[in-house]
């Protein structure tokens, strides 16, 4: 079946199988910051935007995308750019499998919450898991990160 | 695995409808669960395409489209001020943010798990089930009907003079609850419990007011009931005989709750 979507901002008409998940049809177009975690909707791994709300792609049918807006990490480098020099301060992530997941979803959440306390951004992260750090890390590059935007947006 | 041969946006219910008749056809909820099946699916049938994606507020109460997400309920400030914020810590829990903006009313509802903590919270409410053959049903006897190829367009919440109050006991913060808990204290005094994930589904305990009774005695009382009637069952995640003690805790804390928000009220 034929179908046509917007991904990071370009158009694409493709055949795919009806059973083709979103998370392949993204990776087969380049966007390898798309991970293949837990494949039982857990993980976080394979957060893309649809229509600009966070979803897991490995649960999504690429035929149901048809018609939207998908975004992956590749078509948010500049704002992911910016907020991951903070995580990365940290040493927050240690085999970094889990990171674009993480921020594609961080990044989700500042644009819903520009300044959430600690206990909303553990709650809204709360569906990203990370194996190596035990999340300190992410969280203080977090903290540190909405500290640096207020005082930035207070200095402008 | 999950295989699907082929894929059809629905342009009508009736369409659905006549494509569900199928055996090796299935609607598409969230998709969360199904797929996780080793199933191959001859049509998925997605309903997406129909308008059932919004919650209409009106003075007599909700109705929730099938294809509403959860975290649109979550959302929903009109549903958080009914309910005094239940609908929202009845859902919080449930994996993630990426999650709850697929899984949908519909297909929690239609699927009737037993961890369901949808259908805990909305056991607790006046709330019905609209299908598209079989009219509208009570969700408390939709609950015990068997799976059937009807379609679920929405849920009708009916607006009661009530409070409401949600719990659930989880072994980690965003798993599968061991045991979940909606109570509803209506104008009158009465109450009602759902329990679930018991860990079979959600049913639903009801209580005459009792006029006079102190809260605490009263929060005793109804806990000594639901301890007395719920059936539990074991599983990895809790025994029975816990799960039975917890449902006795879960239903007092609300008791005591409710009883204080009444009190505040007549204040």
């Amino acid at each position: 079946m034929q179908i046509t979507l917007t991904l990071n901002g370009i158009k694409v008409t493709e055949d795919v199988a009806a059973d083709m998940l979103l998370i392949d049809f993204v990776r087969a177009h380049g966007c390898k910051s798309v991970k293949r975690g837990c494949e039982t909707s857990n993980c976080g791994l394979c957060t893309v935007f649809l229509d600009d709300k966070p979803v897991l792609s490995c649960s999504v049918l690429a035929a149901r995308a048809s018609g939207h807006q998908v975004t992956t990490l590749e078509g948010l480098q500049a704002e992911a750019a910016e907020f991951g020099a903070f995580i990365a301060d940290q040493g927050a992530e240690q085999c970094g499998f889990c990171n674009p997941g993480f921020i594609m979803n961080a990044l989700a959440l500042f644009r819903e919450n520009p300044y959430p306390s600690e206990e909303e951004v553990k709650e809204y992260l709360s569906g990203n898991l990370c194996r190596c750090s035990g999340y300190e890390g992410q969280l203080r590059g977090i903290m540190n990160f909405l500290a640096w935007k207020k005082q930035k947006e207070a200095a402008e | 695995m999950m295989t699907i041969r082929e894929y059809k946006r629905a342009e009508s219910l009736e369409e659905a409808w006549q494509l569900n008749q199928k055996k090796p056809n299935r609607v598409l909820g969230g998709m969360i669960w199904l797929k996780m099946e080793t199933i191959n699916v001859g049509t998925a049938i997605d309903l997406s395409g129909l308008g059932l994606d919004t919650i209409e507020e009106t003075e007599d109460g909700f109705s929730i489209g099938a294809m509403v997400t959860l975290r649109q309920l979550e959302e929903h400030p009109g549903l958080a001020a009914y309910t005094h914020g239940a609908v929202k810590e009845a859902l919080r829990h449930i994996v993630g943010v990426q999650l709850r903006n697929l899984a949908t009313v519909g297909g929690s509802i239609y699927s009737r798990f037993g961890f369901s903590d949808v259908l805990t919270l909305f056991m607790a409410m006046d709330c019905s089930v609209e299908l598209y053959k079989g009219g509208i049903v009570p969700l408390r006897d939709y609950a015990e009907r068997p799976y059937d190829r009807d379609i679920l367009v929405r849920l009708i919440v009916k607006k009661e003079k009530a409070e409401f109050f949600y719990q659930s006991v989880r072994n980690s913060q965003t798993d599968i609850p061991v045991l979940t808990c909606a109570a509803a204290r209506l104008a009158d005094g009465s109450y009602r419990i759902a329990i679930g994930a018991r860990p079979l589904k959600a049913l639903l305990y009801a209580f005459p007011a009792q006029a006079g009774v102190p809260a605490q005695e009263l929060a005793r009382k109804l806990a000594d009931e639901v301890t007395r009637q719920v059936v539990t069952g074991s599983n990895m995640r809790g025994s029975a005989e816990y799960r039975r003690h917890l449902a006795g805790v879960l239903t007092k804390r609300a008791v005591v709750e409710l009883e204080a928000r009444a009190v505040q009220e007549e204040n």
